[in-house]
């Protein structure tokens, strides 16, 4: 698999300094594979799954993959690859007025860093408590108030933090920035390169122990029984794109950033289809363990799985789970083996954000890697601790990671597929670009998907939320703080992505040549 | 397990598996292109 890619770590297009590059194929697919498996595919996929058709969600899920999640993938690599940029820069060589959208890109990665850490905090300290189960019975007690602290009001801001929280938030910004310092081939990729392997490696061992958990077969036959009858409803539909669409890392500048740093003769989308896979087989292999613990834990309670509650997102992970591990033989194992794979798939993805942010300062400002780290690394750090390592975190977080995903996510890929594609006419041009390097080509299909299927589907999606979000006040949180907190960001996103577009380039960005030259008349 | 859910779950492992199986030995039987269109940067 892996082609060596030339020794020489940069590539001088016209007029740009050298930029960082991967030592080759092998670390940018791992580096990429790492970005993508995440969060959401351990605690997110086997829920969404279970709720929407079981066996049946493969149906939609596979669809969803095929003509969203593996188009707009391309399209990132290929304005990325092209135009040698992160966002900022690779947008704006498009149409000079398109920086903007790449701030915004940028913004977004900003709010998904200062909270994505804090979770990582949270998995970090449960590592901990696995060894001594410190949870105990009511695990749902004991990480809302015993450990989070979360007060009997209202969301909401505060200032009282939470030293169980802050100190291993610090650690997780202080290891973040010691890897992002080291830059792209010796910082992002070796992290990469070590710990997806040792997260494989964890979470097979995790998977095979679950399966051979008492009503583990429960389980299994819970995620997987089909339910055809769910197909016909749209709901099911769009919980397969938006899965798709959040799990990839797609959209939000990941992988315009990771392709900027290919070599200019790398091979794109071969490379993107073992990626795009390999997230999906990470999310298969997720049910399958998620399922057999949830099964051990419906036979342990002498009821079934459709009884139970707390199947996906932050009750899995830190409620229901530690519920499960108390009661399992060698807990302490169980426990260990989830928190270090959360942790270790929710690090490789925080670098991957974090290292959005810095390309944009680094293309813009002609900032140094270590500067770069160390400034954006050192203020997102502040900035994380002072909103999340309080005892109002929980709030704050969940109500931002809602309206950054759902509507700032979903929104910039829906203007980013159009503009680039429709308005600024660049879909031939990059259409060529993918198929004139890759050995599997694309042509009109791609351009189909990505410029007409993929928008339209993310469009309804965002219309049916923005419509649940106005209607009826998300989770039950106040107004006030749902108007500060979530479309607040999302204002404060644009805002910013404005006021950095205005600001002055250290090097002039549009002396650059594309290559290969892309002639219209097909030649 | 009930045959079913058997068969949804080889279905799933064998689709998405298969996949990457499929897409790794693509990338391993053809991991560029032999030649490249015309003005290919020499650092490359």
């Amino acid at each position: 698999m892996s082609t060596p890619d030339s020794p020489v770590a940069a590539v001088k297009a016209a007029g740009s300094p050298a930029r960082q590059q991967w030592s080759g194929q092998f670390g940018f697919i791992i580096s990429a594979i790492g970005s993508a498996v995440g969060l959401g595919n351990i605690w997110r996929f086997p829920g969404v799954a279970y709720e929407n058709g079981g066996g049946a969600f493969l149906i939609p899920y596979l669809v969803a993959l095929l003509t969203a999640g593996i188009p707009i993938l391309f399209l990132d690599y290929a304005i990325g690859h092209r135009f040698r940029g992160g966002p900022p820069l690779a947008l704006r060589r498009i149409k000079r007025w398109l920086e903007s959208l790449g701030w915004f890109q940028v913004m977004i990665c900003f709010f998904i860093g200062i909270y994505y850490a804090v979770i990582l905090a949270w998995a970090a300290s449960f590592f901990v408590f696995s060894f001594s189960q410190k949870w105990g019975d009511d695990t749902a007690s004991f990480f809302l108030f015993d450990y989070l602290h979360l007060p009997d009001a209202p969301a909401g801001y505060s200032l009282q933090f939470v030293p169980g929280v802050l100190i291993p938030l610090v650690l997780i910004w202080v290891a973040t920035i010691a890897v992002l310092v080291l830059g792209v081939a010796k910082g992002v990729e070796r992290a990469n390169v070590v710990f997806m392997p040792l997260l494989v490696v964890a979470f097979l061992i995790l998977v095979i122990r679950a399966v051979t958990l008492p009503g583990a077969a429960d389980g299994l036959t819970a995620l997987f029984t089909p339910d055809f009858s769910k197909l016909g409803s749209a709901d099911v539909w769009i919980a397969a794109y938006s899965q798709i669409f959040f799990s990839l890392s797609i959209a939000f500048g990941i992988m315009i950033t990771y392709a900027s740093y290919r070599r200019r003769k790398a091979n794109q989308t071969t490379p993107g289809l073992v990626v795009a896979f390999a997230n999906s087989s990470f999310e298969i292999l997720a049910g399958i363990g998620v399922f057999s613990i949830i099964g051990f834990m419906a036979y342990q309670q002498g009821t079934t799985v459709d009884q139970l509650s707390g199947l996906k997102g932050v009750s899995l992970a830190f409620i229901t789970f530690p519920k499960v591990v108390s009661e399992m033989p060698q807990s302490w194992l169980f426990g260990a083996l989830f928190f270090a794979s959360l942790l270790m798939a929710g690090f490789t993805s925080l670098i991957s954000i974090l290292q959005v942010i810095l390309a944009g300062f680094q293309d813009k400002f002609g900032l140094s890697v270590r500067r770069s780290a160390l400034w954006i690394g050192g203020v997102m750090g502040l900035v994380s601790t002072l909103l999340f390592a309080t005892v109002q975190g929980l709030n704050v977080l969940d109500a931002l990671d809602k309206w950054i995903n759902e509507v700032g996510i979903v929104l910039s890929a829906i203007v980013m597929s159009v503009v680039v594609i429709w308005v600024s006419r660049k879909g031939g041009e990059l259409s060529y670009h993918l198929s004139s390097l890759s050995t599997f080509k694309v042509k009109n299909l791609w351009l189909f998907l990505a410029g007409v299927l993929s928008p339209a589907m993310l469009t309804y999606m965002f219309i049916q939320v923005v419509i649940s979000l106005i209607k009826q006040p998300y989770g039950g949180m106040p107004q006030w703080f749902l108007l500060i907190d979530g479309w607040g960001a999302i204002a404060l996103a644009v805002v910013g992505a404005l006021i950095l577009t205005k600001l002055a380039w250290k090097r002039d960005p549009d002396n650059f040549e594309a290559w290969p030259v892309f002639q219209p008349s097909g030649k | 397990m009930t045959t079913t859910a058997i068969v949804f779950m080889v279905l799933a492992m064998v689709i998405v598996w298969g996949g990457l199986l499929a897409s790794v030995a693509f990338l391993i039987h053809r991991p560029e292109l032999k030649t490249w269109p015309e003005g290919a940067p020499a650092e490359d």
